[in-house]
C-alpha cells in the first residue's frame, strides 16, 4: 500500500467513524494536506475531539453536554416546588373566572372549576431560602446549586404532543429531537457510544403514560443523530448480543471476513459507502463490549451506589441517574432520562409521595457526583415535565393537566445557581412574572453549549427548519 | 418562517430619504454561467432563499412595500418612492446598490438574518437586471406541452436523447452498458425488490436473440412481485400503518387498502383513476368494494384516543394533516406552511389552505377515540356464506315477531302475574324519618318525597340511623328503596365509584326513653335485584338480600349490591317475624350498617316504608315491572294503542317459556353470523357525511379563535382553472381528485413521474421530491421531465407504460461504475453519465436475505405479520400495555411490506434501515448506513435464521469440496462468480469456524437452533454452524444490501 493510498484510507476511516458519533468531517481536508508532511498530525486527528456542524461554535461554550431529566406525565407543580400560600385559603372555592378564561383546559373541560389546596406543606431550604416541597429534603440540600423556573408555560396540553412540543418544538411528528440537534450540531465526543442516549423508567404508582420512540427521533437530520434506546432490561441496545452459541471470538471471525469482502469489493468498484460500511461493522463490534461494560454499575463503589440509593440492574430513575453521570463520562453529548408516572389526575398527593421517594435523592446524587468530579461546571442539568397541574380540583383528589404556569429547575453548565425565576399568579394558575416557553428554553440550552439558536438549522421542505421555529430567546438573567 | 429583525422594515424607506446609497464602481463581473441569464435557473433560487421571506407572497409580512416574486410589482417604487429594479440599469437599481452596500444598515439581506449572499450570486442578479429583469413563470406552474425530441441515434428514446444532449454539452460520456449480470440484478429489485436468482441471470445470459433485455423486463413487471415492490414507496408517501399514531398508538383495521394498492400497481391502474379512488371512491355512483377499501386513503392520518384531548384541536389537526398529504402526494407543494400564514414562497394563501381542508369536511369520523371497525372486506365465498347465515337469522326472526295468536292465553297469564306483583308494591307506604344520623359523619338530608340524600363527608363505611316516632299498626313489613339521584357518583344509588353500595347488614329495634331498647327480628328479605358479578369471593355467592339479616354470621364483608343497575332505583323488602305496633311513648329505630367500604360502598339516596298488609311481604313470583312497563300493563286490553299493544307483546315474547326454544334457535343464528362476521377482515373506509364540519381560518393556526371566515373547498387560487365556472354546488372530493389529475393542474404528472424517476436512478430529475415550489429545485432536464409527464398522462397515465420507458432506455442500463474523475466531476450523478449505485430499502434488505435463504413465503396481502422483536420494545406503550407475539408458521416469513407498522415504535430491524415510521407523508427516505444496520444483520435472529436456512442449503444442495459449495453459495446471494481472493477468505473463516465448534458442540447445536424454522434432520452440527458463519458474511456483505 502507498503511504498516499494509506492516508487517504485512514482519513476515510476517520470520517467515516465519525458518522456514528455524529462528528462531522469539518477540517480534515486541511488536516490531510498538512500531514503527509507530517505523519504526527493524523496521531492527533485520532485522538482530538471533533466538532459537529456548527464549527466554530457561535460562542464558547459553558456547557458540553445535557442531561435531560424528563418528568412524563406533568408534575404538580403545586405539591413540589411552587408554593401557593393563597390556593391554601382558597381550597374548595369556586376558582375565580378571572384566572382561567381563554385558556385551554383538559379534562376539566365543562366542569366546575374549584380550587383545590396544595396537599403537601412546603419549607425553605439552603441559603437562599427556596421554599420547597418538604418531602424534597435531598434537592432540598442541593437547592443552592440550582435554577428554579418558576413560570414555565407550553403550548401543548395531552401528553403526546406535549411532549413533541418539549422535545422537538413543534407539534407536527417528524422534527428533530434536541439531542438530535444538539449531536448534529455539536458532534460527540464518545468514542464507542452513541452521541444521544435515551433511559426510561417507571414510577410505582402506575400513571405510566406511554412515551413514542418519535421523542428522539432525528426527523429530516441523517439517521445517525438519532436518540439511541439504552434499556435496562434484555439488550441495552437491539441486537446487541451475539447470536447463541457464537463466541466473541467466533463473531470477530465474522465481522474480520465481512470487512475483508468488503474492502476486496471496494478496490473493484471504489465505492466511498464501502469505507464507511467497514467502519460501521468495526464501530458495531466494539459497541457489543463497550455498552455492556458501560451498564455495568456494579463496578461503581458503594459510597456511590449509596449515594445514588440504587442497586446495580434495578432498572429505577436512580440508576439512569448513575448511568446518566458514566454516559456524561464517556463524551456522551446528549443524555435524556424519563421518569413517568406524574400523570395524577387522582390522589395527587400520594402520587407525589411516591415520586419523590423515587427521584429526590436520585437528583441530588447525580449533581453531587458530578460536582465532585468537576463536571457540573460543563453539564448542563434540565428536569422538566411536558406540562404541570392545575390548581383546580380534579375528581377531588387529583390535579388535570395543565400548560399555562409550572415549574421546572436547570442546574449546573453555566447556569446561575440558587436563584428562582420567574413565578406564576397567586394561585399558580398561570406565568405571570417572566413567563418562559419551551422555545426560549431551547434557545437557552443551545446558547449555554455555544450555539447561536436561529443559526442552527436544516433546509426541509424548502423551509430553514430550528428546533426554535420562529421564536425563542435566550433568558439571559439565569445565565 | 425565518426571524427577522422588525428595524429592517423601515430601512428601506430610510436609506431612500437619505438618497446616500452607495455607488457602483465598474461593471458587474462577468459570471461563468453561458449565455444569457434565466429566471427560473440563476435567479428565482437566489430570491427565494434570500428575499423573499420579507418580499415575497406573504403579504402580511412585506416588508417597505416590495415585492420580488412578480415583475410587475418589483418594477413598481417601493414605499420609499427607490424603485428596486430597473431593467437594463443595473447601476440605477436599488435592489443592487443594497446588495452591494458596505453599511450593515443598509446591506440586503440584512446581517441578522444569516442569509449573506455569495459575491458570485450578486454578480449574478446585476447581469440580469443589466440584460432587461426578465421574469419567467415559475418552472412547476407552467403547462406542460409535449417538448420537440432532440436528434439522436437509433433506439434512443427521449430519455436519451436529452440525457445525451446535455452529457454532450458537458463534455462527458455515458457509461457502457452493464454487464447482464448486473443488469438482471438490477433490474429484479428495481421491479420486484428481490434479488435475481442464479437461474434467473442464467436465462437471461443464455438469451441472446434482439429484445432479450425487453423480454426480461415483461416477465418481471408480470410477476405479483412488482406490485409489492412498486408498493412501498406508495404507502410511505400516503403514510399507511396499522396503528393511530397518537398516545396509545392502538391498532386499527386498515390492510385491505395495503393489498388494494398491490393490486392496483399490478393490474396497472390507471394513475388519474387511482388518484380518484383514494381520494372519492365513496362518491362514485354505487360504489364497488374495491373502490371503498381505497377511500381509506383519507382516514391513514394520525388519530388519537387520549382523554382530555380537546375536539377543536385535534380537528385542526386532521384538517392539516389531510391538506399537507395532498401537497406531498400529488402536488409537491408545501402547502402545510399555509396553516398559520400566506406561504412564504409560493403563491399560496392560508385561505387557500382551509380552503382545500374544507374539502375533508364531509368525512364521518371520531374525532377523539377508538377508530370504528370499519367496512367488511369478504372473499366471494365468504360474502356467500355471509348471505346465507343473514337470511337463516332473518328468517328465525321473522318467525319470532310474527304473530303467536296460540299464545293469547299465556299473554293474559304474563300479564296478570305482573299486575299482581305491581299491587304488593302499591301496599307499602313511604315513610318519613323524624330524625336520621350518619356515624360516619356524613350529612343527610331528608326530601318532600321522603327520600334521604346523603352527601358531604365521604367515610369509607357508615351506619346510617333512622328514627320512626309514628308508625301505623301492625306493621308486617319494613322496605328499603335504593334510588338515583344525580349528585352521585355514576347516579347512584351508592357513593361508590361506580354508584354501587353494599348493604351490610339492617337492625331494627324499639326504644323508649328510659327503658332498655327491644330488638325487632326479621323473618326473610327479598330484593327486586341482587348483584352476581364479582361474587366470587362473597360467602353467599352473589351479594344477596340474606345477608343483611344475618347478624352478619358470615362477616361484615358480604351485603346486598345492585351492580349493573347502578343509575336505577332497586329495593330490599324484610318480613317482620312479629308484626309490630308502636306503644305510646315508643320510637322504631332502623339501622343501616354499610360496613364494606372498600371505596365508599355506603348509601347515597334511599327511602324507607313499611306495610301492614300481609300480602305485601310474600315474595313476587316475577320481577317487579318497572315504572314503564307498569303503565303500559295497567292499561285495559280493550283500549291499547297497537304501539302499546306490540310493545307489550315483545317484552312478553322475551320472557315466554313457551318460545324458549325459537329464541334459543334466534340467538344460535345471530351467534353463528356475527362469530362468521367477526373472521372476516374489515378496513377504514371514507363515509360521506351529509353535515360537513365548518371550517374556519384559523388565524396563526389558533384553533382556539373561532371566528375566522368560514371557508367552502376550493382549488387553490394560483392553480383554479379559469376554464371552470363558479360551480353552484359546494365542491367536493371527487372535483378535488379529477382536478389533480386534469389537464390544466401542471403537477400532479411532474411530482408523480420525479418520484418513480429517483426509485430507477436514485434522485430525482430535480432532487427535492416534496417541493416544486420556489424553494425546491429547478429541474436538471426539465423538457425530460416534461416529456415524461405528457407520456405518462398522454397513455392514459398507464404507470407500467412509464416504468417500461426509464428501465429500458439505454441511460438506465449504464453500468454504475465511475472513474474517478466522473466521480469528482459528478459527485451526485445529477447528469447521468452512469447508473446510480445505492443501498436497497429496509424492506428488500430481509426480503433478500430471506429468498437466499429459501425461508420467503411469497404469499400475496392479508393481515400483518409480525417477525421476530426483541423483547420489551413495546415496554414504553401504554393504554392498554402491549406484549409481541411473533407470527409463527409462514408468516413469519413473509416479506418486508408486510411487517406490522407500529408508529410510535417501527419494527427495529426495519428502523436501522431508514424505514420511514408513516407519521407524516415522506416522499423519500435516507439512506444511511450505521452500526445499527451492521448489529442487525449480524444478530437479528430473523437474519441468523436466515443464515442457517441458507447454510442447510449450501449443505443439501450443492455438491463437492468446500471451493465447489463456497462459489455455489456465492452465486445464490450475488448472482455472480466469486474471485479466488474472495473465495479465499471465506474458505479461511469456513476453516477458523469449523475448528471452533468441533471444539464447542453444544455451541454449534445452539446456534443452528436460532428461529422456528424447522430443522432439517441429518445434518452434522459442526459443519452446519460453521457454514452458518459462513452464510452470515455472504447475507452480511456490503454487495449484498446494494443495488449497483
Amino acid at each position: 500500500m502507498s503511504p498516499s493510498t494509506e492516508i487517504r484510507q485512514f482519513l476515510r476511516q476517520q470520517q467515516t467513524r465519525r458518522v456514528f458519533l455524529g462528528r462531522a468531517s469539518q477540517g480534515l481536508g486541511a488536516l490531510a494536506l498538512g500531514s503527509i508532511l507530517q505523519p504526527r498530525l493524523l496521531q492527533a486527528a485520532a485522538t482530538r475531539a471533533v466538532q459537529g456542524a456548527v464549527n466554530p461554535l457561535h460562542f464558547p461554550a459553558k456547557a458540553r453536554r445535557v442531561i435531560w431529566l424528563s418528568m412524563a406525565g406533568g408534575p404538580s407543580h403545586l405539591e413540589t416546588f411552587d408554593p401557593k400560600p393563597k390556593l391554601v385559603e382558597m381550597h374548595g372555592k369556586p376558582m375565580p373566572e378571572s384566572f382561567t378564561q381563554g385558556k385551554q383546559i383538559a379534562q376539566l373541560q365543562g366542569q366546575k372549576l374549584v380550587c383545590y389546596g396544595p396537599q403537601l406543606p412546603f419549607k425553605r431550604f439552603g441559603k437562599a431560602g427556596v421554599e420547597l416541597c418538604e418531602l424534597f429534603t435531598q434537592l432540598g440540600s442541593v437547592s443552592d446549586d440550582i435554577c428554579w423556573v418558576r413560570s414555565m408555560t407550553s403550548e401543548a396540553i395531552n401528553h403526546d404532543p406535549a411532549h413533541m412540543f418539549m422535545n422537538t418544538g413543534s407539534q407536527i411528528a417528524g422534527r428533530p429531537s434536541m439531542g438530535s440537534w444538539v449531536t448534529y450540531g455539536l458532534g460527540s465526543e464518545a468514542e464507542n457510544l452513541p452521541g444521544f442516549v435515551v433511559l426510561t423508567s417507571l414510577g410505582r404508582g402506575g400513571q405510566n403514560q406511554p412515551i413514542a420512540a418519535r421523542q428522539w427521533a432525528p426527523g429530516m437530520l441523517p439517521s445517525r443523530f438519532q436518540g439511541v434506546h439504552l434499556r435496562g432490561k434484555g439488550d441495552p441496545v437491539m441486537y446487541l448480543t451475539t447470536p447463541p452459541g457464537v463466541t466473541r471470538e467466533g463473531q470477530h471471525e465474522v465481522v474480520r471476513t465481512i470487512n475483508d469482502l468488503n474492502r476486496q469489493h471496494d478496490a473493484v468498484v471504489d465505492d466511498p459507502e464501502i469505507a464507511t460500511r467497514i467502519a460501521q461493522y468495526e464501530m458495531a463490534f466494539q459497541m457489543q463490549a463497550s455498552v455492556p461494560e458501560l451498564m455495568d454499575t456494579a463496578s461503581e463503589p458503594a459510597s456511590i451506589q449509596s449515594l445514588y440509593g440504587c442497586k446495580p440492574g434495578d432498572g429505577s430513575f436512580a440508576s439512569n441517574c448513575l448511568l446518566a453521570r458514566r454516559l456524561a463520562e464517556r463524551g456522551v453529548r446528549f443524555i435524556q432520562l424519563y421518569h413517568k408516572d406524574w400523570d395524577h389526575h387522582g390522589e395527587v398527593k400520594q402520587g407525589v409521595e411516591f415520586k419523590a421517594a423515587e427521584i429526590d435523592r436520585a437528583c441530588m446524587a447525580l449533581i453531587t457526583d458530578l460536582k465532585q468530579r468537576d463536571m457540573l461546571k460543563d453539564t448542563l442539568i434540565v428536569w422538566a415535565g411536558e406540562f404541570g397541574r392545575t390548581p383546580m380540583s380534579q375528581g377531588g383528589s387529583g390535579r388535570d393537566h395543565h400548560n399555562a404556569g409550572f415549574t421546572i429547575w436547570m442546574c449546573g453548565g453555566g447556569i446561575r445557581p440558587g436563584m428562582i425565576y420567574g413565578a406564576t399568579d397567586e394561585l399558580g394558575y398561570s406565568a405571570v412574572d417572566s413567563p418562559v416557553d419551551v422555545h426560549d428554553i431551547h434557545a437557552t440550552l443551545l446558547r449555554q453549549l455555544g450555539i447561536d439558536h436561529t443559526r442552527l438549522s436544516v433546509k426541509f421542505q424548502g423551509l430553514d427548519v430550528r428546533l426554535t421555529g420562529i421564536a425563542g430567546r435566550v433568558i439571559q438573567d439565569i445565565i | 418562517m425565518k426571524a427577522r429583525a422588525s428595524r429592517t422594515v423601515s430601512r428601506w424607506v430610510l436609506i431612500a430619504a437619505l438618497g446616500c446609497g452607495p455607488m457602483i464602481v465598474g461593471a458587474a463581473p462577468v459570471s461563468a454561467a453561458a449565455g444569457p441569464v434565466q429566471f427560473n435557473r440563476d435567479i428565482r433560487p437566489i430570491l427565494s432563499e434570500h428575499c423573499f421571506s420579507c418580499h415575497g407572497p406573504d403579504v402580511q409580512k412585506m416588508k417597505g412595500g416590495l415585492r420580488l416574486d412578480r415583475r410587475e410589482e418589483a418594477l413598481k417604487p417601493a414605499k420609499s418612492g427607490k424603485k428596486a429594479i430597473v431593467p437594463g440599469d443595473a447601476g440605477g437599481s436599488e435592489l443592487v446598490l443594497r446588495l452591494l452596500s458596505t453599511d450593515a444598515e443598509e446591506l440586503m439581506p440584512p446581517p441578522e438574518a444569516h442569509k449573506p449572499l455569495k459575491p458570485e450570486q450578486k454578480a449574478m442578479l446585476q447581469r440580469w437586471i443589466a440584460e432587461g429583469a426578465a421574469y419567467q413563470g415559475h418552472w412547476a406552474y407552467q403547462p406542460i406541452v409535449r417538448p420537440v425530441l432532440p436528434p439522436g441515434g437509433e433506439g434512443e428514446g427521449g430519455i436519451d436523447r436529452w440525457v445525451g444532449a446535455r452529457l454532450e454539452t458537458a463534455g462527458l460520456k455515458a457509461a457502457t452498458e452493464a454487464d447482464r449480470r448486473t443488469l438482471a440484478r438490477r433490474l429484479s429489485l428495481d421491479l420486484t425488490g428481490l434479488p435475481a436468482t442464479p437461474e434467473m441471470v442464467a436465462t437471461f445470459e443464455a438469451d441472446t436473440a434482439p429484445g432479450a433485455y425487453e423480454r426480461m423486463v415483461d416477465r418481471l413487471m408480470a410477476t405479483p412481485q412488482y406490485g409489492e415492490r412498486m408498493a412501498i414507496a406508495w404507502l410511505d408517501v400516503v403514510r399507511f400503518a396499522d396503528t393511530i399514531g397518537y398516545h396509545s398508538d392502538t391498532p386499527r383495521n386498515i390492510w385491505p387498502y395495503r393489498d388494494y394498492v398491490i393490486r392496483s400497481f399490478n393490474n396497472n391502474k390507471p394513475f388519474d383513476q387511482f388518484t380518484r379512488e383514494q381520494l372519492a371512491g365513496d362518491l362514485f355512483p354505487n360504489p364497488t368494494m374495491e373502490e371503498r377499501v381505497a377511500s381509506g386513503f383519507n382516514r391513514l392520518l394520525l388519530t388519537t384516543e387520549e382523554g382530555g384531548a380537546q375536539e377543536k384541536d385535534y380537528e385542526s389537526r386532521y384538517l392539516t394533516d389531510r391538506v399537507r398529504a395532498v401537497g406531498t402526494v400529488w402536488m409537491g407543494q408545501t402547502i402545510g406552511c399555509a396553516q398559520c400564514h400566506d406561504h412564504k414562497f409560493d403563491p399560496i394563501s392560508a385561505r387557500d389552505f382551509y380552503a382545500m381542508g374544507a374539502f375533508f369536511a364531509d368525512v364521518k369520523e371520531a374525532i377523539i377515540g377508538r377508530r370504528e371497525d370499519g367496512m367488511l372486506v369478504p372473499t366471494e365465498p365468504q360474502a356467500r356464506e355471509l348471505t346465507r347465515l343473514t337470511h337463516e337469522a332473518e328468517r328465525l326472526k321473522g318467525q319470532f315477531e310474527g304473530p303467536h295468536p296460540k299464545l293469547e292465553s299465556a299473554f293474559g297469564r304474563w300479564r296478570q302475574e305482573r299486575l299482581e306483583a305491581l299491587h304488593s308494591d302499591s301496599l307499602w307506604t313511604a315513610t318519613a324519618p323524624t330524625s336520621a344520623d350518619s356515624t360516619g359523619g356524613a350529612t343527610l338530608t331528608v326530601r318532600d318525597d321522603r327520600s334521604v340524600l346523603v352527601g358531604g363527608q365521604k367515610p369509607d363505611t357508615d351506619s346510617t340511623v333512622v328514627r320512626f316516632a309514628a308508625l301505623p299498626e301492625r306493621v308486617v313489613g319494613v322496605r328499603v328503596e335504593v334510588l338515583p339521584d344525580k349528585s352521585l357518583p355514576s347516579q347512584g344509588p351508592g357513593r361508590a365509584g361506580n354508584g354501587n353500595f353494599v348493604l351490610t347488614e339492617v337492625v331494627a329495634r324499639v326504644v323508649r326513653d328510659g327503658a332498655p331498647a327491644r330488638d325487632v327480628a326479621f323473618e326473610s328479605a327479598w330484593a327486586s335485584h341482587e348483584q352476581t358479578v364479582s361474587a366470587d369471593k362473597n360467602p353467599y355467592g352473589k351479594w344477596s338480600a340474606a345477608s343483611v339479616i344475618d347478624h352478619d354470621a358470615r362477616g361484615t364483608f358480604a351485603g346486598w349490591a345492585i351492580l349493573p343497575e347502578a343509575g336505577k332505583p332497586s329495593q330490599l323488602r324484610l318480613r317482620l317475624k312479629e308484626p309490630l305496633t308502636l306503644a305510646s311513648g315508643e320510637r322504631l329505630e332502623i339501622e343501616l350498617q354499610q360496613k364494606h367500604g372498600h371505596g365508599h360502598h355506603t348509601l347515597g339516596c334511599f327511602r324507607l316504608g313499611v306495610a301492614t298488609d300481609p300480602a305485601a311481604v310474600v315474595p313476587p313470583t316475577v320481577p317487579l315491572p318497572n315504572a314503564d312497563l307498569a303503565d303500559r300493563l295497567k292499561v285495559d286490553p280493550s283500549a291499547r294503542t297497537p304501539e302499546q299493544s306490540a310493545k307489550l307483546w315483545s317484552e312478553f315474547k322475551a320472557v315466554a317459556p313457551e318460545l324458549a326454544d325459537l329464541r334459543a334457535q334466534r340467538t344460535a343464528a345471530d351467534k353463528a353470523r356475527a362469530d362468521f362476521e367477526g373472521t372476516i377482515p374489515r378496513t377504514l373506509v371514507t363515509e360521506r357525511s351529509e353535515k360537513p364540519r365548518t371550517v374556519r381560518v384559523l388565524p396563526r393556526g389558533n384553533w382556539l379563535i373561532e371566528t375566522g371566515e368560514i371557508m367552502e373547498p376550493a382549488i387553490p387560487a394560483q392553480f383554479r382553472p379559469a376554464s371552470r365556472a363558479v360551480s353552484d354546488r359546494r365542491l367536493n372530493r371527487l372535483d378535488l381528485a379529477d382536478w389533480l389529475v386534469s389537464p390544466e393542474n401542471p403537477l400532479t404528472a411532474r411530482v408523480v413521474v420525479n418520484r418513480f424517476w429517483r426509485q430507477f436512478f436514485g434522485t430525482g430529475l430535480s432532487k427535492v421530491l416534496d417541493d416544486f415550489g420556489a424553494q425546491g429545485e429547478p429541474p436538471r432536464h426539465p423538457e425530460l421531465l416534461d416529456w415524461l409527464a405528457v407520456e405518462f398522462r398522454e397513455s392514459g397515465w398507464d404507470v407500467k407504460h412509464l416504468v417500461r420507458l426509464m428501465v429500458t432506455s439505454r441511460t438506465y442500463r449504464q453500468s454504475s461504475n465511475a472513474s474517478r474523475e466522473l466521480l469528482a466531476r459528478d459527485p451526485e450523478n445529477r447528469e447521468l453519465a452512469r447508473q446510480g449505485r445505492w443501498r436497497i430499502e429496509a424492506e428488500m434488505v430481509r426480503d433478500s436475505a430471506l429468498q437466499v435463504s429459501g425461508l420467503l413465503v411469497p404469499r400475496i396481502g392479508g393481515p400483518s405479520v409480525r417477525p421476530y422483536q426483541p423483547d420489551g420494545y413495546w415496554e414504553n406503550l401504554n393504554f392498554p400495555q402491549r406484549g409481541y407475539d411473533a407470527s409463527s408458521g409462514g408468516d413469519q416469513y413473509r416479506r418486508g411490506l408486510y411487517t406490522w407498522w407500529q408508529r410510535s415504535y417501527v419494527h427495529p430491524s426495519m428502523l436501522a434501515f431508514d424505514a420511514a415510521t408513516r407519521e407524516e407523508c415522506a416522499a423519500e427516505r435516507n439512506r444511511s448506513n450505521i452500526p445499527q444496520q451492521a448489529l442487525v444483520l449480524l444478530n437479528d435472529p430473523s437474519f441468523v435464521e436466515a443464515a442457517r436456512s441458507f447454510a442447510a442449503r449450501i449443505l443439501r444442495e450443492s455438491a463437492g469440496d468446500d471451493t465447489a459449495r463456497l462459489t455455489w453459495a456465492w452465486r445464490q446471494a450475488l448472482s455472480r462468480t466469486p474471485l479466488d481472493s474472495e473465495l479465499s477468505a471465506l474458505r479461511r473463516l469456513l476453516e477458523t469456524q469449523r475448528s471452533a465448534f468441533a471444539k464447542d458442540l453444544d455451541a454449534a447445536s445452539q446456534f443452528t437452533r436460532t428461529g422456528k424454522a424447522p430443522t432439517p434432520a441429518g445434518l452434522d452440527p459442526v459443519q452446519w454452524a460453521a457454514w452458518t458463519d459462513v452464510a452470515r458474511a455472504l447475507l452480511n456483505l456490503h454487495e449484498t444490501i446494494t443495488r449497483s
